[in-house]
């Protein structure tokens, strides 16, 4: 009885949790599949579904039209650059939080995560200001500098989350085994936390790669990465969404690969200390 | 080499003291206890000792050198922590090397260094092992053997036996007894495990809320403990503490008296009382004894075949050659 219980159960969420997941995917596969419709079949009423006249011109139209991999080469940068720079501020400082606690911590902690509380549009006009005091509007080292500080916040929570389950007299046996600083956070904390590093690296990555409020407001031409690749598809001359999902195509893919492959290591990164 | 001192110490986390003023001599190769029940600061103690905790004020030097400001790595001290510490991330042939790396040594010196340890501690099926694919003993064994690859100046152990089953406990406690009278190097040992400090050490110190209560051998403690603390606290079963009139006719205010230095009888003693709960342990019996002498009932060994029922009227008879007198203080009256 229990047992048919349960069966039925198994089934009745197996399908809900599919059928929520085919909901959420489901504005991506339509991105997708407009992307390789005319314009005059990704406006159809009623819509099409699969069968339609399949092509690729909109890819073609979209790389004549705007140099792709210039985009894609500022978004790599960018997304690559604030992660790098924010996992060397971070590693320092939860390790610090992690293992030699003062009695602020917690506030300190509480503090840097509060300053994702702020809508972004509120802090937009003094930060526009300064990069134009100081000359970095339009320019990827202007928003690595931005991104890193804006994930900052989310990278040293995840770190120290993740160091504060190593056991600290796991470090002071490295101490006691003539192990230094530089050796005891290279030899033993270092190779014991890379799942969480890697983890934290790769949400960083997605969430820069995806950032789009500082990226198009703080770039022009030279710097701006996929975002604006996107954004400039929907212009007010004009309905192109076939252009525009084949262009949303082209801007997701990377980050989706990425994902797929690393879906493992991410389901831990979010879920990590839930558990125990 | 491996002789401690401390002068003077003391250890205060904020306002709150933990180890109030204290001073201790380690002789070199002596087998050292600390024991006392939880809270009592020994472990705080020995990671002063060891370095992992900065001392508030005072100065510990060993062989003669001050180490008070000198970082736990460079004081030539190996522990063996309660929950092991091994590094998940490395072999068992990794762990142990992990000092020799430290310390720089050359390849091949290292290897046999390990190849012997393991030896020694019936390690070598298991070199190439990750420690979570290892039992508690055989992790136990591999943190002792990293901490004598490196031929410390002296060992220090954290209750390192307290993770472990009781067969099991047995069997490491007379390996790590076995292992000093080989090395003959000086062990510090931490437990809250009386039985552990009677059966493994040279000199036990007995501490209580920081203070050292008294240090000594362990037959010393035995059958001379300072104060009334001491005495209840070494000695299994506890001696019996008897306050009262019955005090007072000794001239003390406590007196106690072992389990194995009153005689039990069904005829005629000094004090008459009623039989409780009796444990057999086979070797012998423990009877716990309610008389008019003592609100607690007093404990009674006697021999493996003696059978009383419960509730069985009996007398006893303490030795008086053996009666412990304690004042108004619980100091030992001599």
């Amino acid at each position: 009885m229990a047992r048919a219980v349960t069966t039925q159960r198994k089934i009745i969420f197996t399908v809900l949790a599919w059928g929520l997941g085919l909901l959420i995917f489901f504005p991506i596969l339509w991105t997708i599949l407009t992307s390789f419709k005319t314009e005059g079949q990704a406006v159809a009423d009623p819509p099409v579904f699969l069968f339609f006249d399949w092509t690729l011109e909109n890819y073609s139209v979209v790389q004549e039209r705007s140099d792709y991999l210039k985009f894609l080469t500022n978004s790599i940068i960018i997304a690559g650059g604030s992660t790098l720079l924010g996992i060397l501020v971070a590693v320092p400082a939860a390790w610090s939080m992690a293992f030699v606690p003062s009695r602020r911590t917690k506030d300190i902690l509480l503090w840097m995560l509060s300053t994702k509380m702020l809508p972004a549009v509120g802090v937009l006009y003094p930060i526009y200001l300064l990069f134009i005091r100081m000359g970095l509007l339009d320019s990827r080292i202007g928003l690595v500098v931005v991104l890193m500080l804006i994930n900052l916040p989310i990278i040293v929570w995840m770190l120290y989350t993740y160091f504060r389950e190593i056991p600290g007299e796991i470090l002071e046996a490295a101490r006691m085994d003539g192990a230094g600083l530089k050796a005891e956070i290279l030899y033993v904390l270092t190779p014991m936390a890379i799942p969480g590093i890697a983890s934290t690296i790769l949400l960083n990555f997605i969430l820069a790669w995806n950032e789009a409020f500082w990226t198009l407001n703080l770039t022009a031409a030279g710097a701006a990465p996929l975002t604006a690749f996107i954004a400039s598809y929907s212009s007010p001359e004009g309905l192109f969404f076939a252009k525009l999902s084949a262009a949303s195509t082209m801007a997701i893919a990377p980050i989706l690969i990425l994902g797929w492959f690393s879906q493992k290591q991410l389901v831990r990164g979010l879920t990590f200390g839930a558990v125990k | 080499m491996g002789r401690i001192t401390l002068e003077k110490v003391r250890k205060a986390f904020g306002d709150v003291e933990i180890i109030p003023q204290l001073d201790l001599t380690i002789e070199d190769g002596e087998f050292v206890v600390f024991v006392g029940p939880s809270g009592c600061g020994k472990s705080t103690l020995l990671r002063l000792i060891a370095g992992l905790e900065d001392v508030s004020s005072g100065q510990i030097t060993i062989d003669g050198v001050d180490a008070t400001e000198v970082p736990p790595a460079k004081r030539g001290l190996a522990m063996v922590f309660q929950s092991y510490a091994l590094y998940p991330h490395m072999s068992v042939r990794k762990n142990i090397a992990f000092p020799l790396r430290m310390a720089g040594m050359d390849k091949a010196e290292q290897e046999r260094r390990v190849t012997n340890a393991a030896a020694v501690l019936n390690l070598t099926d298991y070199l190439d092992r990750r420690p979570g694919q290892l039992s508690g003993g055989q992790r136990q064994r591999v943190a002792i053997g990293r901490a004598i690859v490196r031929e410390p100046a002296a060992f220090l152990f954290d209750e390192p036996l307290s993770n472990l089953d009781a067969a099991l406990r047995v069997g490491m406690r007379l390996e790590i007894s076995e292992l000093h009278k080989r090395l003959a190097t000086t062990m510090i040992y931490v437990t809250h495990d009386q039985v552990e400090a009677m059966t493994m050490a040279d000199k036990i110190v007995v501490l209580q809320a920081g203070k050292i209560e008294q240090v000594g051998s362990p037959l010393e403690l035995y059958q001379r403990p300072c104060n009334t603390f001491v005495a209840g606290f070494i000695g299994s079963p506890r001696m019996n503490l008897i306050e009262g009139a019955e005090a007072a006719r000794h001239g003390a205010a406590t007196i106690g008296i072992r389990p194995e230095h009153i005689d039990i009888s069904t005829n005629e003693g000094q004090w008459q009382g009623t039989v409780g709960v009796s444990e057999h342990l086979g070797s012998d019996t423990f009877f716990h004894v309610q008389t008019g002498a003592s609100s607690q009932p007093l404990t009674v060994r006697a021999t493996g075949e003696m059978a009383l029922k419960y509730g069985a009227q009996v007398y006893l008879t303490p030795r008086t050659a053996h009666l412990h007198r304690f004042d108004a203080k619980g100091q030992r009256i001599e």
